[in-house]
């Protein structure tokens, strides 16, 4: 005991339990190691359930396809800002791990041999840039549920030890920077446990709800980030967040890559196909910065549907009716409950929609958490690791393909979980907890029991949502940002003053939203701060100031630590692939 | 206005549970149409109520709470399909651990009792295990399931045994591993569900079919078992 509060050990701690902490954990459980999963939903309610269209690899069971074709079109995509080593191991990993899970039972829609069906995704080639290919493997629209359902009920069988409903708080970390565990609270209780652990994994996702309009599940509040943030350690390349090109207009909610991937098309008031003036050879299946630029501008210039001309519409109602019912079934419901249009009938009314951060916690390509220590850029935090949309490889850089998110997350989670593996041989005894660390926690969570008058934790997440919104969008300016960046200072400056009138310790929902605020402003200020100082543009940030790419003095990745208001630090890209030449950067045209 | 009638109960100050009244003023949805989204504005009003919600899409399967007696996910659910004032209530036959917060467990316990993963103890081959669009399509209307617990919730049989019968949901979950032309467990699933519980206590109420917020047929899944339990034998 300490402090009074339980502690549980454990050989391994991943936090989260969407795709990449689920393939992980199953690694390590495979392994015979003693593994807790701490997620604060159910793990089937984890955002992965929400990804649509598939996941990308060179299988070539439609289109003539090899990994190398797919790690040109991810650096293409990156806009040179990915890390080619971390890029190339994902590529050719992506085969195996695709079999792998249909062996594990993922229900992947079939073509006619029997073989894996695969479809054409955005930003995806033949050949170096030549013809479109069909890489991104599906089943139906539902391939994040598939695979999500699949890998839990994986880690069922391999007996798992999984804490459903505990939220983590804070990283325990030793006075010479070894994780040991992390302080997480039993949401039915509401009482704080502490997991001991040899080795820690954070897999908690990504943070694009700190927008007001945004596909992401409610629980996608950057909680892993803050975290690491807390702990000292840097976040990695926050400015680049993916608007995805079609959300349902003024709602949010995903309509896949894969409406067009199977032929649909987005046209503008005139009914003109106007992605052709913006990517004349892939149209409206270049990438996604690509596209939402494009319907942004539109917009912008007037060009816009409906009565306040304020979105475009995507059409696929010239598609035969089975393409649409039975490849995209999830779609057509989805946009007859909310944007009350079938699309087997008519166009449905689309904006460009926060949806994915591609920075994050910094790692390199074993998962291993890295920061700057002295003079090395990369120094691995020993004990701590992190994956998929929380962590930052870079395998997306400045933006990422559609496709390449659930490929990410099972990739690196199975890389995490093979290098835990091997770390646990050498460390395989607990150290000593640090009870300094463990008091830090302790006062976080005590800091929401005051109470009295003050401003509610709504209040103020509504308007960090808005200000993010407003000054950090699809298009950017050095003027906006930095009144953006005294918004959200202002918010940090008031967030002290904030209170929790439910104290309650049962199931206390509201509690936890205190905390997500915490997090969702340290990630918002991180955004906000590394996109003011980034002058030029580059994948999904896109400054109207500075309309080009500036390579020789900006392809390097910005690194942000929340000391002093926010500090900010850069560090080189990784040009060189394992085994390949580079891919040097080049202008990027669709 | 928007009159709602809503289940709370918070162990810690209440006694025993009660319906508290809310109201809403329907400029606050400002467009949005969903239950859900009305919640989410009555909780930035008071923020004691307590109720589960994630992806706000209907596929996570988090809100599900009983509605005006129906099972249902508040947010795929229309305000303007519902008459008022709305009344809310936890899933039922469940444990209530707050307001319209239950404890899933026994509900996730049978879904684990099905063994639902794939059992294929033959040699991995280098490429996918092929499976025909037909075979498939088997799985149709069966892998969508979002272990919302609308089904089993809604199940008298569920109510009155659910240590012993395994429910709609889970017995969906059993038929979906049953059909799948890879998994090869078909017999040894088929013996543990010939017990006088576990399937045959399916009564063919069709509560489950009228719940489900995804428009899956459990009671047609069930009926499939059945029938393969009689070839099984004759």
């Amino acid at each position: 005991m300490s402090n009074g509060i339980e502690i549980r050990r454990f050989d391994c701690l991943v936090i989260g339990a969407g795709g990449a902490g689920l393939r992980a954990a199953l690694q390590l459980a495979q392994a015979d190691l003693h593994v807790a999963v701490v997620s604060k939903v159910f793990p089937t309610r984890s955002h992965t359930v929400a990804a649509q269209g598939g996941m990308n690899a060179a299988l070539g069971n439609v289109s003539p396809d090899n990994w190398h074709w797919h790690m040109y079109d991810t650096v293409k995509g990156s806009d040179f800002l990915g890390d080619q080593d971390a890029i190339e191991y994902m590529c050719r990993a992506a085969s195996r791990l695709v079999i792998e899970l249909e062996h594990a039972g993922v229900p992947f829609t079939r073509l006619e041999n029997g073989r894996i069906y695969q479809r054409a995704f955005g930003g995806q080639s033949q050949n170096y840039g030549g013809d479109q290919a069909a890489r991104t493997c599906a089943a139906a629209d539902r391939t994040g549920h598939a695979i999500l359902h699949s890998l839990y009920q994986q880690n069922l069988q391999a007996r798992t030890h999984f804490f459903d409903e505990y939220f983590a708080t804070d990283l325990l970390v030793s006075e010479d920077g070894v994780t040991q565990g992390a302080m997480v609270i039993d949401i039915a209780s509401g009482e704080p446990i502490i997991i001991e652990a040899k080795s820690t994994l954070l897999a908690t996702g990504g943070s694009a709800r700190i927008y007001r309009n945004s596909t992401n599940a409610m629980i996608n509040t950057g909680d892993g980030m803050a975290m690491v943030l807390r702990a000292g350690m840097p976040v990695q390349d926050m400015e680049f967040v993916q608007f995805h090109p079609t959300g349902i207009a003024g709602l949010g909610m995903l309509i896949s890559e894969a409406t067009r991937g199977e032929g649909g098309y987005l046209i503008n008031k005139d009914g003109e196909r106007f992605m052709k003036r913006y990517a004349p050879k892939a149209m409206d299946l270049a990438s996604r910065d690509v596209v939402s630029r494009a319907i942004a501008t539109e917009i912008r210039e007037g060009r816009g549907c409906g009565e306040k001309a304020d979105h475009v519409l995507l059409q696929l109602h010239h598609l035969d009716s089975d393409i649409v019912k039975n490849r995209l079934p999830g779609i057509r419901d989805m946009s007859i409950r909310f944007a009350g249009v079938d699309p087997v009938d008519a166009p449905i009314p689309v904006f460009p929609t926060a949806h994915y951060t591609m920075g994050g916690i910094p790692t390199n390509r074993m998962g291993q958490v890295v920061s700057p220590v002295l003079n090395a850029p990369e120094e691995a935090q020993p004990g701590l690791y992190a994956i998929g949309e929380c962590a930052c490889v870079s395998v997306h850089g400045a933006n990422r393909l559609g496709g390449n998110s659930l490929l990410d997350i099972v990739v690196f989670g199975k890389a995490a979980g093979d290098h835990i593996i091997e770390f646990l041989q050498d460390n395989p005894i607990h150290t000593t907890l640090n009870q300094a660390s463990i008091d830090r926690a302790v006062e976080h969570i005590n800091r929401w029991e005051k109470t009295g008058e003050g401003e509610s934790v709504a209040e103020m997440t509504n308007e960090m949502r808005a200000m993010m919104e407003e000054f950090c969008g699809v298009f950017r300016t050095q003027e906006v940002l930095d009144e953006g960046v005294e918004k959200i200072r202002g918010l940090l400056g008031r967030l002290n003053g904030v209170r929790l009138g439910d104290q309650s310790k049962v199931f206390n929902t509201a509690r936890f939203e205190a905390f997500e605020l915490e997090n969702q402003l340290e990630v918002a200020m991180a955004t906000m701060l590394s996109a003011a100082a980034r002058q030029e543009s580059r994948g999904a940030h896109s400054r109207l100031d500075f309309p080009e790419r500036d390579d020789r003095e900006w392809m390097k990745h910005t690194l942000y630590f929340n000391r002093d208001g926010g500090v900010l630090d850069y560090k080189p890209v990784r040009t060189q692939p394992l085994s390949v030449d580079s891919f040097p950067p080049v202008k990027r045209v669709y | 206005m928007i009159r709602f009638s809503i289940y709370r109960f918070d162990p810690d100050k209440d006694n025993k549970p009660y319906m508290q009244d809310y109201e809403l003023d329907e400029a606050e949805m400002a467009g949005r149409q969903m239950l859900l989204d009305a919640l989410l504005l009555l909780k930035e009003k008071d923020e004691s109520l307590s109720f589960r919600r994630s992806c706000r899409e209907g596929v996570c399967g988090s809100d599900s709470m009983n509605i005006n007696g129906s099972n249902g996910l508040a947010c795929i659910t229309p305000i303007s399909s519902l008459k008022q004032p709305i009344k809310l209530n936890p899933l039922p036959g469940m444990p209530v651990i707050r307001d319209l917060i239950v404890d899933m467990e026994p509900f996730y316990k049978q879904y684990r009792t099905v063994k639902p993963w794939l059992i294929n103890d033959e040699p991995v081959p280098e490429i996918e295990r092929l499976q025909s669009d037909e075979d498939r399509q088997k799985l149709d209307g069966l892998y969508e399931c979002i272990l919302c617990g609308c089904c089993s919730t809604a199940c008298p049989s569920f109510w009155w045994n659910p240590d012993k019968y395994l429910g709609p949901a889970a017995l969906l979950q059993s038929y979906r591993f049953l059909i799948d032309s890879r998994d090869k467990a078909t017999n040894e699933r088929l013996d543990e569900l010939e017990d006088p519980f576990r399937l045959f206590r399916c009564h063919s109420i069709m509560n489950c079919v009228e719940a489900c917020p995804r428009d899956l047929n459990p009671a047609e899944a069930i009926h499939k078992i059945r029938k393969m339990l009689l070839a099984r034998s004759s």
